[in-house]
């Protein structure tokens, strides 16, 4: 079987402008005048290379540059990255919106491309005729939405409505049709963007599990998100994207890890001097380790934690105490743990490393901050805020075969009859 | 699934893949899709438009439903406006000024010229306007961008429709019987489509590179209006030579005459049709090779 997708060299460019007239639409009498202008620059420019850059009004941004890849027939990729990584830009040519500068996409199978829930909406158009309206532009034929209809408006619940334009649909019974046209394509590879991050809690529990179906039945799948958890329980690979090149390609724990990581570095670059910043170089580095001592990337749901923290601590301070908190990435605490009021950790004195050790950490699979605080006699001695990004990714800790279900930690639970 | 994108062919290359063992095993494989830099000049791809015709007919679909949703007259606000035209210029043109018709009642002569002439200016007005209104699903989806203003096109295809009715009415009312000319009004039909079609695409994709397009096709339009001999007789032969030539470049001087011929039962005036219909061509292929051109670039610069 050929490879669903081979990317080779594929690159796209974009020419920034710097001075942006009105709105950044170009108008008939400037592009007359620049057309006319252009020979004369041209000339100018050869005559004395050194006198100025090419052209100082704009300049040529690589959205993407020299991205290879291929994706197996079946396989479900994450894309991850920062904003502005070139994410989109990639979706936008592999779904033929947007042509690449250079390079070349081979294609084998019929695409669909969900960048959007709701593409080709009329607000004027009543539900049904939508439903028509956008599975038409998302590739399905008539026949196939007149087959499918009934599922359709089973799935988005809004049957009281179908004959109603949708300016009159609130914003949520909107996505949910939407949705409910999307998640009936069914071509051979699918590329979906952000499209999850809209709608309440129960919508995104919906939007995932179809997307789980759609993984686990065999098609190949192309997914974007800012969703770790979502990404990690989806794909089997991933590809981090850096500004606009491949950062990294591989199983999707390692591709996540290492997103974690540069989250990370770029946090403490960003912090440098900040609050962020150790006060006084007490604590000297936080890393997060393995049994056998060896550097970690993430930690699976219900595993020990392992923290090991490197301190340099005042001679004359003997008795410290070390506390380790864990921040959701909005900033809420918690979790926090400290060292025992009662008993003093032997050795803790000087330079010296400490390992914290969580047994089965409880937080349920995600991205945390953890934050280290070192006070001596009372009296903070140092702290970092933004120690380290935790990454908890999906498991299964007490072989019950569920994982993590809901809530916001996770805990064994025994089951057993007593006699009434 | 109907977006077959790229059917496979027989290139030489899969034919030594396949050991010679041609039809079966090549035929079940899917469609493959090469996405690479652009390539210039493209001439229109009919076969994949073919591919797209039920998208298509929904886009035409749409604008009409779009057109007359909440309005209480509805689809005959596609009869009424050539009608309140027509009354308009037969009081001032007919009554008033007395404009020369032959021996055709004046509102007769102009609505077989109004008739045609509307449909073309709705139709490339808005076509002109269809890309740029069409910005959210040309950045976020795949489709032939011709078929944004094709449908536009289409949808005033439906309108001339209704609005003919008219046109047998007002020929009943003043006993005007049905010529054999009257087979010609369909190929002449669409020569105004293709003419449409041309001039719709080329606007469409100009306004989306140039926004001053947005205020220069209300102003062409009516320019146009009066180039042509919509709402009065051409002058046959005055002497004024450069006026002539000119109006006889314009394709819609001798499609209208001939659509207005066919209707009222005169003799079609062939060699205006043959010069028309050149003109009507080259001017459709500019408009799609233009719109080819550059529709590549629509998703970065709409």
């Amino acid at each position: 079987m050929p490879p669903a997708i081979v990317v080779e060299n594929l690159g796209k460019s974009y020419r920034v402008q710097h001075q942006q007239t009105r709105g950044g639409y170009k108008t008939l009498r400037e592009s007359l005048t620049s057309a006319a202008a252009r020979p004369l620059n041209r000339l100018r420019r050869r005559l004395d290379p050194q006198s100025s850059l090419p052209d100082p009004t704009s300049e040529t941004f690589w959205a993407l540059s020299d991205v290879n890849f291929e994706v197996q027939p079946g396989e479900v990729v994450g894309i991850i990255g920062r904003n502005g990584a070139g994410k989109s830009t990639l979706l936008k040519i592999l779904s033929r919106i947007t042509k690449p500068t250079t390079g070349r996409v081979t294609i084998n199978g019929r695409v669909g491309s969900l960048l959007e829930v709701g593409t080709g909406f009329h607000p004027e158009l009543t539900g049904r005729e939508n439903i028509f309206m956008n599975g038409s532009i998302l590739g399905m034929s008539r026949r196939e939405i007149q087959r499918k209809f009934d599922e359709i408006v089973d799935f988005s619940g809004v049957e009281r409505f179908l004959d109603t334009p949708v300016k009159r649909f609130s914003s949520g019974m909107q996505v949910r049709l939407a949705f409910a046209v999307a998640a009936h394509l069914e071509p051979e590879i699918i590329i979906v963007d952000e499209v999850l991050a809209v709608g309440d809690m129960e919508f995104q529990r919906k939007c995932l599990g179809k997307m789980g179906d759609v993984a686990n039945s065999g098609r190949t799948v192309f997914f974007v998100s800012h969703n770790m958890a979502a990404i990690e329980s989806l794909c089997e690979s991933g590809i981090l994207m850096e500004r606009g090149r491949i950062a990294s390609h591989g199983p999707i724990h390692n591709v996540v890890g290492t997103y974690c990581e540069t989250l990370l570095a770029a946090t403490h670059r960003n912090s440098h001097h900040g609050s962020n910043a150790p006060l006084n170089g007490v604590i000297r580095s936080v890393q997060l380790v393995d049994r056998n001592s060896g550097e970690a990337r993430f930690i699976k749901l219900g595993d020990d934690l392992l923290l090991s923290i490197q301190l340099d601590l005042p001679n004359h301070d003997n008795h410290p105490t070390i506390g380790v908190g864990f921040d959701d990435l909005s900033g809420t605490r918690l979790l926090t743990v400290h060292t025992p009021l009662t008993c003093v950790v032997p050795g803790v004195r000087g330079h010296c490393r400490v390992v914290c050790h969580v047994p089965r950490l409880p937080l349920p699979p995600g991205d945390y901050w953890i934050k280290v605080a070192v006070s001596g006699s009372g009296v903070s001695a140092d702290s970092l805020d933004r120690a380290l990004l935790l990454h908890i990714s999906e498991g299964d800790p007490f072989h019950d075969g569920r994982g993590f279900t809901r809530g916001y930690c996770i805990a064994r639970s025994e089951w057993r009859v007593v006699p009434l | 699934m109907s977006i077959d994108l790229e059917a496979p062919s027989l290139t030489p290359a899969r034919l030594a893949e396949t050991n010679g063992h041609v039809p079966a095993v090549v035929v079940e494989r899917p469609p493959q899709t090469v996405i690479e830099p652009p390539r210039g000049w493209q001439l229109v791809n009919a076969r994949e438009l073919w591919q797209y015709r039920e998208l298509l007919g929904f886009l035409t679909w749409r604008d009409v439903k779009v057109r007359y949703k909440q309005t209480l007259l509805g689809a005959s606000w596609a009869i009424l406006q050539p009608a309140m035209m027509m009354i308009v210029f037969t009081i001032f043109f007919g009554r008033m000024a007395r404009v020369p018709t032959g021996d055709i009642p004046y509102p007769l002569f102009v609505y077989a010229g109004l008739l045609p002439w509307t449909f073309f200016a709705t139709a490339i007005a808005n076509a002109g306007n269809s890309v740029v209104g069409s910005e959210r699903l040309i950045t976020k989806i795949y489709f032939p961008r011709l078929a944004v203003p094709f449908a536009s096109v289409g949808a005033a295809v439906v309108d001339f429709c209704c609005a003919m009715t008219l046109m047998l009415g007002l020929m009943i009312w003043y006993g005007v019987p049905p010529g054999p000319g009257l087979f010609a009004v369909l190929p002449l039909f669409a020569l105004i489509a293709l003419a449409a079609l041309g001039v719709g695409t080329l606007l469409a994709a100009l306004n989306v590179a140039y926004r001053d397009f947005r205020y220069v096709i209300p102003f062409l339009v009516q320019i146009w209006m009066f180039a042509t001999p919509t709402v009065y007789m051409r002058p046959e032969s005055n002497g004024a030579g450069w006026i002539d030539t000119v109006l006889a470049l314009n394709p819609l001087t001798g499609l209208i005459a001939a659509f207005r011929a066919a209707i009222l039962g005169d003799p079609l005036p062939w060699s205006a049709i043959g010069v028309s219909a050149a003109t009507v061509a080259a001017m459709f292929v500019a408009g799609c090779l233009y719109f080819r051109r550059v529709e590549d670039s629509f998703a970065d610069i709409i």
